[in-house]
């Protein structure tokens, strides 16, 4: 009876560490032997795997237990949960300065003789270490014949003058489920006119809603898609097939998303911690050699269109109860049209 | 006293800037908290009898723009928590437009910014309160600044009003130093009033010490002229005194009591010696201090002199020869010179022995006249002579011949008055050498 009840708890405590939900996770090094330095990300294990080996073979003795989440439920697990992460990575910025801006955030000062651009660091907590502007992902095939649209101008047009062969063949994010695709939304949105025009406009062709980028890129790919809109070129780069379409930042202005890393104050190991962030930072500026920075279309960008999202209270304002509702009401007034 | 004001100032200075900055900086930040709360207020309407706000992006960011801030907000309907973050503090009685207050939230310090309107909702009239809040990094970072500008003010008042006060007191005390300069370098006896140019401020002072070295002066001049009269009526009893002995002694023949008669001879010679240096000494000191500039002739005044101690050389048989006198010309007084003259003749003859002879010689060199006394007697004790010319120092080797100890102290006085000066040597075979030298 009393090995029942032992066993029991023994299985609360090892669910209940983790009550996020967790979508992947993967140890680097041995668990047993070391405290491993805890990481919790939006990033998949491949994407980031890189950076961890390269730290890794900087300092051999250090585990690292990587653990993947969505966005919503890396802030929960920091916020709600209290878990001991070490380090947060997302690509959500808001969330990402939200924990920072109610205090969950250590801060963090890396030394003196790195060289950061302002645009990087906010409040010395939460840090860039990635530019990934988002586009549009083109299908070669569905586009055959066509001029390829080089900005939302030209996209409006094409889709415009051909309905019949765009109808139901246009994709975006759907923002009420996708974090990532309601940033872009509205930093689109604060940024030009255009946007809601572009939205009335794929609004009439019966366009499809995703939650995720990779089923966008697969759809474009298998021939169901001719063009995605607000997909990271970083993604369909990674893509197997690359030949299907085409990935084009679009020449009026492509925003820019920062993927970005905080130590929370729940970190029991701050000190490893902050030694994997600068590491992570030296990597990157000021013309690092960090294996995340190879997105072929941001060297070949025109670097006035590119609009980088700033980190700061500005984002905390589309996470505002008001705003948001007022936000989603009008773009599916927009998009969704029956 | 002056660099304690002076710091005392610069530290209201210090205080004053630092305090009128520092309001200014929180002035600042509070306006961009209220332009912030007012853009919120400003964004909300009452849709279908419901309130709707739709936060503009500037709204939260524009508390972002200079310096990385943590910003707060709050959105209230009456009591009711509408948006934002509901346990941020509220400002207790709306008295005003827009209040402000600092608080802490989260465990940080804050500045907030709270403001209301009325509304007409479907359940009457509601009151909207806006609430912005936003932390202190950028204030503190420029009330640091200002801290270290006011700081500098301060001290740069401080060291200006150092340098001011330097200049002034220099330029207050240079008279000074020029006056206690010039009364410094006087000699003993000048006692002449100070003329040399002061500030008006310091005309008191001049005055007092003019008045105090007139009376200085007079008492001076008064126990001169006491000692001159105390040495005139000391000597015509003296010579009867003398002249009553020498009768005496004649008639004396006891041994023992003709020597007891020739020692009180001798103390009275001794005695009336000194009252007649006395007399010249002070006759000297009055004439040196308005000292007559006449041309003398020096080596005629030298013949002469030598001339009026024949008598006295002739009686000791010494000889007193001038040899190669060089026709000199001097300014000065000539009886004083004189007297100077004699004074060292009479101690050739004094202290040299019978038989020999006393040269006299008269050259110039170097703009300076110089006349040189040798005799062949005992010369001048190494020991003692830089003694000699001090006021009663007489040599060991004068025992048992009368003098005062005056006569070369009347001689260095006298050079003195001149510009001169006065130098006792001996000759390299035997007997004094006395030289006194003259500017031409
Ligand atoms: N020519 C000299 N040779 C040796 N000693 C001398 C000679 N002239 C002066 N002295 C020494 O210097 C001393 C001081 O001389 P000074 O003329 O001042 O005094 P005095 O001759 O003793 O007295 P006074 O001249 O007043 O009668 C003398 O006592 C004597 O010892
Ligand atoms: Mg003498």
């Amino acid at each position: 009876m009393r090995h029942v009840i032992l066993s029991i708890v023994m299985w609360l405590l090892a669910n209940v560490a983790y009550a996020f939900e967790i979508e992947d996770r993967a140890v680097f090094g041995d668990e047993t032997e070391n405290v491993p330095l805890r990481i919790v990300s939006t990033a998949d294990i491949s994407y980031f795997k890189p950076i961890i080996d390269a730290f890794r073979a900087f300092r051999p003795n250090v585990t690292i237990d990587y653990t993947v989440a969505s966005s919503t439920e890396v802030m929960n697990a920091i916020a709600q949960e209290k878990q001991p992460f070490d380090i947060v990575i997302s690509s959500a910025m808001d969330l990402q300065t939200k924990l920072a801006n109610d205090g969950f955030a250590r801060k963090h000062t890396p030394p003196a003789s790195q060289d950061l651009p302002d645009w990087a660091v906010w409040n010395d907590m939460v840090y860039a270490f990635t530019q990934e502007p988002a586009g549009f992902v083109i299908s070669n095939a569905l586009f055959e014949g066509l001029p390829i649209p080089q900005n939302r101008q030209q996209l409006i047009s094409a889709l415009r003058q051909n309905p019949d062969r765009f109808k139901g063949r246009v994709g975006t994010y759907d923002i009420r489920k996708s974090g990532a695709g309601y940033l872009f939304a509205t930093q689109d949105a604060r940024a030009s006119d255009t946007y809601w025009r572009l939205t009335e406009v794929m609004g009439t062709l019966d366009p499809t809603l995703y939650c995720c980028a990779s089923e966008m890129i697969d759809d474009v790919v298998n021939g169901e898609l001719a063009v995605a809109y607000n997909v990271l070129a970083s993604y369909a780069e990674k893509s197997p097939h690359r030949d299907k379409f085409t990935i084009i930042l679009p020449s009026d202005f492509s925003i820019v998303m920062l993927r970005t890393m905080l130590i929370p104050k729940t970190s029991d190991n701050p000190i490893l911690a902050a030694d994997f962030l600068d590491f992570v930072l030296a990597q990157t500026y000021p013309s690092g050699v960090s294996p995340l920075l190879k997105t072929q279309s941001l060297g070949q960008a025109e670097q006035s269109t590119l609009y980088r999202i700033s980190m700061g209270p500005g984002l905390l304002v589309y996470l505002d109860y008001f705003k948001k509702k007022n936000f989603i009401a009008e773009w599916e007034n927009a998009i969704v049209q029956d | 006293m002056l660099l304690l004001s002076a710091a005392g100032i610069a530290i209201l200075l210090y205080v004053v800037v630092q305090s009128v900055a520092e309001q200014i900086a929180q002035e600042s930040q509070d306006n961009i908290l209220a332009a912030s709360a007012i853009s919120i207020l400003d964004s909300a309407r009452v849709v279908e009898g419901d309130i709707s706000i739709d936060l503009p992006y500037s709204s939260l960011s524009m508390l972002d723009s200079v310096t990385d801030e943590r910003a707060f907000y709050a959105i209230r309907l009456n009591d009711e928590f509408l948006s934002g973050y509901p346990d941020l503090p509220r400002i207790a009685a709306p008295n005003d437009a827009t209040a402000f207050q600092s608080t802490t939230y989260l465990g940080e310090d804050i500045r907030m910014a709270s403001t209301w309107r009325s509304f007409s909702t479907l359940e009457g009239q509601a009151f909207l309160e806006i609430s912005v809040a936003q932390t202190l990094t950028g204030l503190n970072q420029s009330i640091a600044r200002i801290s270290r500008i006011s700081l500098a003010i301060g001290f740069g008042f401080f060291l200006l009003s150092m340098v001011v006060a330097m200049v002034i007191a220099q330029t207050t005390i240079r008279p000074l130093h020029r006056l206690t300069g010039s009364v410094s370098r006087r000699g003993p006896s000048d006692l002449r009033p100070v003329a040399a140019p002061v500030p008006t401020e310091m005309a008191p002072l001049v005055t007092s010490l003019n008045s105090l070295m007139t009376r200085l002066q007079k008492s001076l001049s008064r126990s001169e002229d006491f000692i001159a009269e105390a040495a005139h009526r000391v000597r015509t009893p003296m010579a009867i005194v003398r002249t009553q002995a020498e009768v005496t002694l004649r008639r004396v023949e006891k041994e023992e009591n003709r020597q007891a008669v020739r020692e009180m001879i001798r103390a009275v010679d001794e005695s009336s010696r000194t009252a007649g240096q006395l007399l010249d000494h002070a006759m000297v000191s009055f004439r040196t201090d308005d000292l007559a500039r006449e041309t003398i002739q020096l080596d005629e005044l030298i013949v002469d002199t030598v001339n009026r101690l024949h008598p006295i050389s002739e009686l000791r048989d010494v000889e007193i020869k001038t040899h190669k006198l060089m026709r000199t010309k001097i300014q000065g007084d000539p009886i004083l010179v004189q007297n100077a003259i004699q004074n060292v003749l009479d101690n050739a003859v004094k202290y040299t022995c019978a038989d020999t002879k006393i040269t006299v010689m008269l050259d110039q060199s170097d703009g300076t006249a110089h006349i040189r006394v040798q005799d062949e007697g005992r010369g001048f004790d190494d020991t003692e002579i830089d003694q000699l010319l001090l006021r009663f120092e007489r040599g060991k080797n004068a025992n048992g011949i009368v003098g005062s100890g005056l006569g070369l102290t009347i001689v260095d006085d006298i050079m003195r008055a001149h510009g001169g000066h006065i130098i006792l040597s001996n000759n390299a075979g035997e007997g004094a050498c006395v030289t006194l030298s003259f500017p031409l």
